[in-house]
């Protein structure tokens, strides 16, 4: 965390400068702050009329938490379907065959190139068409979050593999296990405890990307705050409260993600698999 | 198959607005980004913690939450733009937090003796930053930018459910209008997406390349 010191240790004559910027600086953005303020007043932004739905109606909380339940099934179905795919995916690309590895490259990177809206249209339109039965909204996003996050989950699984030293697949042959039975029984159980940060961080990508249901109609957490909307007519406190509930949840499990990630650092002196790198690359090519 | 051949134009005016709200949202995130990112490692206690507020608050918000705020909030309080510029406003919003964090790891990797060499020699926090840390830290940054602008050209295509004519919307107007031709038209729209991934990786691969001989 601690950045290389781009200025001195301070002396008096220095601190008087920050204390002055520090002041400046607050000042300016408490005008922003207050200007943002002023112009949410001037619009009717702070009267009750706008806030009386989230103490008089007890409906709204049922509501948000029945969206959230289904955000949270959505994240849960999916985050379980593609850890199996990506380690699937994974494995296929560590492959020494060819014929195994190419099409698990192929699969990996078209995933990831392709925006996740498209992967959601295209089983919610196509499916029927291919397969002549319905797939119901929720299996839609459940399958396109699946695709998308099982090949970024296989680039994690691969990264977490590539990290166990090599001796231990050595050590491996050497008592006589075969490929399959090095990864799946020596470095997979090894690698799980480097990937594990990435892994949570991933899962905030992942259920941040539910929100997207809401284009095909699943009733999440976002949709239901539309429908809220629609007859409370409060668009910025409702889509506010919505963010608020999706920052509590994300940071928490961010705050979840360092957590592992410093004490791994700590415990076994070795460096896991960036988390950062994979949660801002949403399909870094 | 011949409905995406006789319809190539669509695709094309669709994809001429992805492309351009992908550049400048990236113009825009670049710039904001590297402002919260100066923000972030200044000596000047308030303006880092507002800098890591915004980092947290908005990498934590889905998106699509972003695009419901500008687009049906901001109208609320009497802020009117056309939906162009709407799209652009929270993708620009959103991108510049992933850049803020790409940025910052870059001004840590450049080397503690780079920062004090130009303190040594007298150089203030802004020239310092401005002149020596983050003309290196940008170098070592391209394969991470690359990414983040990468993932915004993917996320463009939220944008189709505000309003906006791009990749996508070109994709579901022509399955609405050619109904037999599902899967052509969908496999034609993720070849373009595609076709510009590439084409991004190649020109940041090329661009890392050019800065690293630099040095």
């Amino acid at each position: 965390m601690s950045a290389p010191v781009l200025y001195d240790v301070q002396g008096p004559r220095a601190r008087r400068r920050v204390l002055i910027a520090s002041i400046a600086g607050g000042l300016v953005l408490l005008l922003v702050l207050g200007l943002a303020a002023r112009r949410l007043a001037a619009n009717g932004q702070f009267d009750y009329a706008k806030y009386e739905p989230f103490l008089t109606e007890p409906q709204l909380y049922q509501r948000l938490w029945d969206g959230l339940k289904n955000t949270l099934i959505a994240a849960g179905y999916a985050m379980v379907l593609a850890a199996v795919l990506g380690v699937l995916l994974a494995f296929g690309r560590l492959s020494h065959r060819r014929w195994i590895r190419l099409p698990a490259v192929a699969v990996i990177e078209f995933f990831r190139a392709v925006p996740l809206l498209l992967l959601i249209f295209a089983l919610f339109l196509a499916w029927p068409q291919v397969t002549h039965t319905d797939l119901p909204a929720l299996w839609a996003l459940v399958l396109a979050l699946t695709l998308y996050n099982g090949a970024v989950i296989a680039e994690i699984v691969r990264a977490g593999v590539l990290s166990v030293p090599k001796g231990q697949t050595e050590a491996a042959y050497a008592i006589g296990l075969g490929r399959g039975q090095t990864l799946r029984l020596v470095l997979l159980p090894q690698a799980v405890r480097v990937m594990l940060p990435a892994l949570i961080s991933q899962l905030v990508v992942l259920l941040k990307d539910t929100s997207l249901g809401f284009v095909i109609g699943y009733a999440e957490l976002l949709r239901t705050g539309g429908q809220l909307v629609q007859f409370l007519r409060n668009p910025l406190q409702l889509y506010l409260a919505v963010a608020v509930i999706y920052i509590v949840i994300n940071s928490a499990l961010s705050a979840l993600a360092g957590y592992v990630e410093g004490r791994q650092r700590r415990t076994s002196g070795r460096t896991p698999v960036a988390p950062t790198q994979v949660e801002t690359g949403m399909g870094a090519l | 198959m011949n409905d995406v051949l006789d319809n190539l134009d669509v695709f094309l005016r669709g994809f001429r607005t992805t492309v351009s709200l992908t550049l400048l949202a990236a113009i825009g995130a670049l710039i904001l980004g590297t402002l919260i990112a100066a923000m972030r490692v200044s000596p000047v206690p308030p303006l880092r913690w507002a800098g890591a507020t915004y980092v947290r608050l908005v990498r934590n918000t889905p998106l699509t939450v972003v695009f419901f705020l500008v687009v049906f909030g901001l109208p609320e309080v009497d802020v009117k733009l056309s939906f162009f510029r709407f799209a652009l406003l929270a993708l620009t919003v959103y991108t510049a937090a992933f850049v803020a964090e790409a940025v910052r790891s870059g001004i840590n990797s450049v080397p503690a003796g780079q920062a004090e060499a130009s303190r040594s020699i007298g150089m203030t926090f802004s020239q310092t930053l401005r002149l020596v840390v983050l003309p290196q830290a940008f170098a070592n940054i391209v394969p991470p930018l690359a990414s983040v602008f990468i993932a915004l050209l993917k996320n463009t295509s939220i944008a189709s459910a505000f309003f906006i004519f791009e990749g996508i919307q070109a994709m579901n107007q022509l399955i609405q209008k050619f109904g037999d031709s599902v899967l052509p038209i969908i496999a034609a729209t993720a070849v373009g997406y595609l076709v510009l991934a590439l084409l991004s990786a190649f020109l940041f691969g090329l661009l890392e390349r050019a800065v690293s001989a630099g040095r």
